[in-house]
């Protein structure tokens, strides 16, 4: 526990002292909710109703932007090497890494969300929902995400790499996050709006067992 | 801890790098690795540390229970120095002391068997290229694990600091670690083996 | 580059070419900035007291906003500074790639953040004003519109020192950025304006003199000069922070070389 506790902190701090990494990756989530309306006209009522959908899609996006430095970084500075050689399972390693992901781009995405949602013109009994569901089904992004970047640890243009591998497992966070985002906004026929945020629940639960599992195995792969 | 290697091979990519390699390394024995570059020294390394597919072949522990595996008892110190650079020199040693289960008492100590305990507030980023290496071979003196596996541990040091990574290794003998190295360099120390990765291709071809 | 580690022979250089520039100039901008910074917060705190003091208790509400125009007080000077602040960005990039001279590299960092604070300032204001105004927080209409992409350019400069570890080199790449930003600016002005007019027309500086009653414009006035020492004073402080965190830099790679 206080291996993997002392791997979190050391990412954070990582993360907080070097600029870019999560700071980055509000920007971009800013940046392309912006770009929507230049696309698309600044409609309101428009606006409005493809917001919770952006925001998803946006975050999911913002959140692939970081994950490539997730395992690259430790394997050009040779401390993947080390991580792999200690006494504590890769799992454990692989989840700690993907917590810490998590805290330094999924948490400030998630708070980040309700100021972006008023510039779509989010009505604000909508924020509440969304932000629960992004921070449910947030982790899933990080989770899953880590074993696309174990996968292509050590490949050149790794980055691109791992949008293309991650993206479809985001399809059930995104069809479930904008379900449950969206519950407060139009009537949902029979209670699907919980339904979903449940559901939302689960694929995270799930990616908790899948993450690790899969990143240590594609780890041990990539780097053999 | 000794270690035993019966028939191993070495494929990188579509290359041979060495076959059928044997030896054995007792307890407080030195097994020095020399070749020129492509002859596998660091590939052997990295299969002996588990890091490495071992295509072919057998890597034997002497002496070790059944739960224990070969990342329970090796040391690896790689080409690369694994600090952050935003981090301080002591902060750097402290996360693995905290990774690998040592009390952090240890690093003061760790530190200064390559005298850096003077540095330990500055930021890793600072170091010059030989200072980060001292700082990543510290890790031997403050992880306690009875096989090291070393490759080219002695580039970018200056006389002193071989020196004292001389007499680090040399202690780790005498209580009877064992250690693998890859190294052109005289560390001067008594009773070592050499193995030639060339002679044994050479042989081979 | 590696981040930081130099090879020795162009650790010393950098040594070197700190203590020709950096200890000349940086260390008379230390002494004078020391002995102008309490009449420059000085001034920011009468400017910013007194205007506000007139904006909110002396000024009249406005017979069509009502009490929602004092919000204006703050939008403007914000507005103004979110301009004033990439000005001198892109100025001090200019004089720092011609002439090299190291204080520009200083100033062009020390204002991005403060010119972002206040653009991002003045886009709060502006969605606190809209509420009541058009009912809702934002509106993408061309002005706020222009604004967000000003305050993605100041982002992306920060983002770029951010990343880059030598900052010789992050500076000269960051001006490059500052002075395409500049050049871009009145085509991304204008094609924003192009997606969309719905704003009202600029009613402060506009040439045939300002639609804003007087009893208004003179608080607005008050404000606009305190909130701009308040920048100048933040400015400084900043470039102070800047010159000593480098010099802590040089001192630790000297300690380190022992």
């Amino acid at each position: 526990m206080n291996a993997f506790l002392s791997l979190v902190r050391r990412d954070v701090r990582l993360a907080t002292r070097v600029g870019g990494g999560g700071g980055m990756a509000v920007f971009f989530f800013l940046i392309v909710l912006s770009i929507v309306p230049f696309g698309i006209g600044p409609d309101l009522n428009l606006l409005t109703r493809i917001a919770p959908g952006m925001l998803w899609v946006a975050l999911l996006l913002s959140a692939l932007l970081t994950l490539d430095r997730l395992f690259q970084a430790d394997q050009e500075d040779g401390t993947l090497d080390l991580l792999i050689l200690a006494p504590q399972p890769l799992e454990l390693t692989v989840l700690a890494k993907a917590v810490s992901h998590w805290l330094t781009t999924g948490l400030p995405l998630v708070i980040a969300a309700p100021a972006l949602g008023l510039m779509l013109n989010l009505p604000l009994e909508g924020m509440l929902p969304l932000m629960g569901a992004m921070l449910v089904g947030s982790p899933a992004l990080s989770l899953l995400g880590a074993v696309g970047a174990a996968l292509s640890v050590g490949v050149r243009r790794g980055g691109l790499l791992i949008s293309l591998l991650v993206l479809p497992f985001y399809v059930p966070v995104l069809i479930f996050g904008v379900s449950a985002s969206r519950a407060a906004l139009v009537a949902v026929p029979g209670d699907l709006g919980g339904q979903s945020l449940l559901l939302l629940g689960a694929v995270s639960l799930a990616s908790l067992v899948v993450g690790p599992v899969g990143g240590a195995a594609a780890l041990r792969v990539a780097i053999k | 801890m000794g270690l035993t290697v019966t028939k191993l091979s070495c494929v990188r990519g579509e290359r041979q790098v060495f076959r059928d390699l044997s030896f054995r390394v007792v307890p407080g024995e030195m097994l020095t690795l020399v070749g020129p570059n492509g002859s596998g020294k660091s590939s052997l390394l990295r299969q002996l540390a588990g890091l490495l597919e071992v295509t072919d072949g057998e890597i034997n522990l002497d002496g070790a229970s059944e739960d224990q595996t070969i990342a329970d008892v090796v040391l690896y110190a790689g080409h690369l120095d694994a600090i952050k650079a935003p981090l301080s020199v002591s902060e750097n040693l402290s996360f693995w002391a905290e990774f690998y289960g040592v009390s952090g008492i240890q690093v003061a100590n760790a530190l200064e068997a390559f005298s850096l305990g003077h540095l330990g507030h500055l930021p890793a980023g600072v170091l010059s290229a030989g200072q980060k290496r001292r700082l990543g071979l510290s890790r031997l003196a403050l992880i306690d694990r009875p096989l090291w596996l070393l490759d080219e541990p002695t580039v970018s040091l200056d006389t002193a600091s071989i020196a004292a990574l001389g007499d680090l290794m040399r202690a780790h003998l005498n209580t009877g670690g064992s250690i693998i190295a890859a190294t052109h360099v005289d560390l001067g120390l008594e009773g070592t083996r050499t193995l030639d990765l060339n002679s044994i291709r050479g042989a081979q071809a | 580059m590696v981040p930081c580690c130099p090879a020795r022979g162009g650790l010393h250089q950098t040594d070197m070419a700190w203590s020709i520039h950096t200890y000349a100039n940086p260390t008379r901008f230390m002494n004078f900035s020391a002995i102008v910074l309490p009449y420059v917060w000085a001034l920011a705190g009468a400017g910013i007291g007194i205007g506000l003091y007139l904006s909110f208790f002396v000024a009249p509400p406005d017979y069509q906003q009502g009490d929602s125009v004092r919000i204006m007080f703050v939008h403007v000077p914000s507005a103004w500074l979110s301009q004033f602040g990439y000005g001198i960005m892109v100025a001090s990039s200019i004089v720092a790639l011609i002439f090299r001279h190291p204080l520009a590299d200083v100033a062009a960092k020390s204002a991005a953040p403060i010119g972002a604070v206040f653009t991002f300032l003045a886009l709060v204001a502006g969605g606190l004003w809209g509420k009541p105004m058009w009912g809702t927080y934002w509106v993408w209409d061309a002005r706020t519109t222009s604004t967000l992409v000003l305050l993605f350019i100041y982002l992306g400069y920060m983002a770029l020192w951010a990343t880059i570890e030598d900052p010789n080199r992050a500076a000269r790449v960051a001006a490059v950025l500052a002075i395409v930003g500049a050049v871009n600016l009145p085509i991304i002005r204008f094609s924003v304006d192009w997606w969309n007019t719905l704003h009202q027309p600029a009613s402060v500086f506009r040439l045939d003199g300002p639609t804003i009653h007087s009893s208004l414009l003179w608080p607005l006035f008050v404000v606009a000069l305190g909130f701009t020492f308040f920048f100048l004073g933040v400015f400084m402080v900043r470039m102070r922070a800047e010159i000593l965190r480098r010099k802590v830099r040089t001192l630790q790679m000297q300690q380190a070389a022992g």
